[in-house]
């Protein structure tokens, strides 16, 4: 832990880069899990497929997919990118798809019955009741790209990984540690930020 | 000039006989009109045409002499009041933005809708200061319906289509709704269309009921017409042919007094307008056979005893 408190400013690029790699990926992810997960929640046909090649896909361990990408991207941080953002999707759309199905058939009939158009009755009422369980997905997601983003140091994509495999290759533990432990504030903090927003947007039950 | 339905027929695909089934109805403006019927007999459905939520096979439907198909299904829609049954608020919006969907819907401006929210409230009884800002989830299942009523309200419609809207209301609750929902359409005049398979409810409200069957119109007549004269046995069946007590309810004194002055001057009079069961309940109560009947001016017209009561029970 010493090496940590000593070394905060080596320390800090790091996290930062580890920082910005994760909501990068997440942004890009949710940009095409939104689209993926009204698909598959308006189509039943296309629910199948869907979510199949997308399982297909998160049971891949990560270091096997980055391995395969390698030949065809090459080395860095799109290439970590990539991964993060495939990974990610599996749980975004499942998620989207759940927040959407779940809603009350009854409320879509009075919006409907009350006349709005089809668009107002997404803008309205599917979307502001959705996305709680939305960003609960979001969540979940963000967490598991953190960790996951640590391996993808593994390939040069910079980040709180590099510093572990720096420990790893000079025998240093302090460097190990400085890492394992800011990764684990970093997951942590993702995770309590967005449950706080989880809770400020659901509707009071109370 | 009131609805219109004209020969409609819905069949749903898939299904051996429709849904409903060639009715053809006439509903005055200002009508509290009660569907009833079991589950399956096509009453929602027939009512969820009249704001398009479903279209007829064939037949038309019209509102004050315009053909709703050539409405615009929205449109239609934001001109007539829809009410179902409680959960139908949204859980997201606090009370007030539940009752202005509609209006911003017409895009009225925003000073015209506060006020139209604190006026719907007052309406419902319920005090604006506490319920504005409320969730739906804060509120009990009669306020919620209390709201629900308020927000089908909130345009000034003609028209309201409830859809079995006290069906999930515990009993007392359901009573003190009713009430205040003809209190409502005795003070804004609204032409109601209210589903039930509740024959009480029905009795209660309508000024004409529409019993369906199978798809089918099996009597469309006032209450007291149908206990009278139910049209078939499934209907004698419904309500309760030998059900005298809530015959008397919708009997009046004036339907059975006669003319003269024998009777006993002592009691106290009956009204004309007074129901038959308050009156037996009096001679029951007060062991007395007769009472002298007067107008309302106070005027003795006649007399009313217990055998006249029996004789017109028995018709």
């Amino acid at each position: 832990m010493s090496y940590l408190f000593r070394n905060f400013d080596k320390v800090m690029p790091f996290f930062w880069e580890h920082l910005s790699l994760t909501f990068t990926s997440l942004l890009i992810a949710l940009c095409i899990a939104l689209p993926l997960g009204f698909l598959t929640a308006k189509f039943r046909k296309l629910q199948t497929p869907i979510t199949g090649v997308l399982g297909i896909i998160y049971t891949i361990p990560s270091m096997a997919l980055y391995a395969a990408l390698i030949p065809y991207t090459g080395l860095g941080t799109t290439t970590a990118m990539i991964g993060l953002v495939a990974y990610a999707q599996m749980i975004l759309v499942r998620n989207i798809a759940a927040a959407i199905k779940g809603i009350d058939p009854m409320m879509i009939e009075a919006a409907k019955g009350m006349g709005m158009s089809k668009g107002q009755i997404v803008a309205k009422i599917e979307l502001p009741l959705a996305v709680p369980v939305v960003i609960a997905g979001i969540r979940v997601a963000t967490v598991s790209i953190i960790s996951i983003g640590t391996v993808a140091a593994w390939i040069g994509a910079g980040g709180l990984g590099r510093l572990i495999y720096q420990g790893l290759n000079h025998d240093h533990t302090g460097k190990i540690v400085a890492g394992t432990v800011t990764i684990a504030i970093l997951a942590i903090a993702a995770d309590l930020l967005f449950r706080a927003i989880e809770k400020i947007l659901s509707p009071r039950t109370h | 000039m009131g609805i219109v339905f004209n020969n409609v027929v819905k069949q749903y695909p898939n299904t051996a006989s429709p849904a409903v089934d060639d009715v053809s109805l006439e509903i005055k403006e200002g009508e509290f009109i009660v569907f009833l019927g079991p589950s399956g007999c096509g009453k929602t459905t027939l009512l969820k045409m009249v704001n398009r939520l479903y279209d007829p096979t064939s037949g038309t439907i019209s509102i004050d002499g315009v053909d709703i198909r050539h409405v615009q299904a929205e449109q239609l829609r934001r001109g007539i009041g829809y009410v179902i049954q409680q959960n139908g608020l949204f859980p997201h919006m606090t009370i007030e933005a539940n009752i202005a969907v509609v209006p911003r819907l017409l895009n009225w401006d925003e000073a015209k809708i506060d006020k139209r929210i604190d006026e719907l409230l007052e309406l419902v009884h319920l005090d604006p200061k506490v319920f504005r800002k409320r969730r739906p989830s804060q509120l009990s299942g009669g306020q919620q319906q209390r709201v629900g009523i308020a927000r089908a309200l909130a345009a000034d419609p003609k028209v309201m289509l409830m859809d079995e809207p006290f069906g999930a209301i515990d009993a007392i609750t359901r009573s003190s709704l009713q009430e205040e929902l003809q209190r409502i359409q005795r003070l804004t005049k609204k032409t109601i269309l209210f589903v039930t398979h509740d024959v009480e409810e029905a009795f209660r409200l309508a000024d004409r009921i529409i019993i369906m069957q199978a798809g089918k119109v099996v009597q469309f007549a006032a209450p007291y017409d149908i206990l009278m004269q139910p049209a078939n046995d499934f209907i004698r069946q419904l309500v309760g042919e030998r059900d005298v007590y809530r015959k008397m309810g919708f009997l009046k004194v004036e339907d059975v007094y006669a003319s003269g002055d024998e009777a006993a001057a002592a009691s106290e009079g009956v009204s004309l307008n007074d129901d038959l069961k308050l009156v037996f309940n009096r001679m029951v109560e007060e062991r007395v056979r007769e009472y002298p009947v007067v107008d309302a001016n106070n005027r003795r017209v006649g007399f009313v005893t217990m055998d006249l009561i029996l004789t017109k029970l028995a018709n």
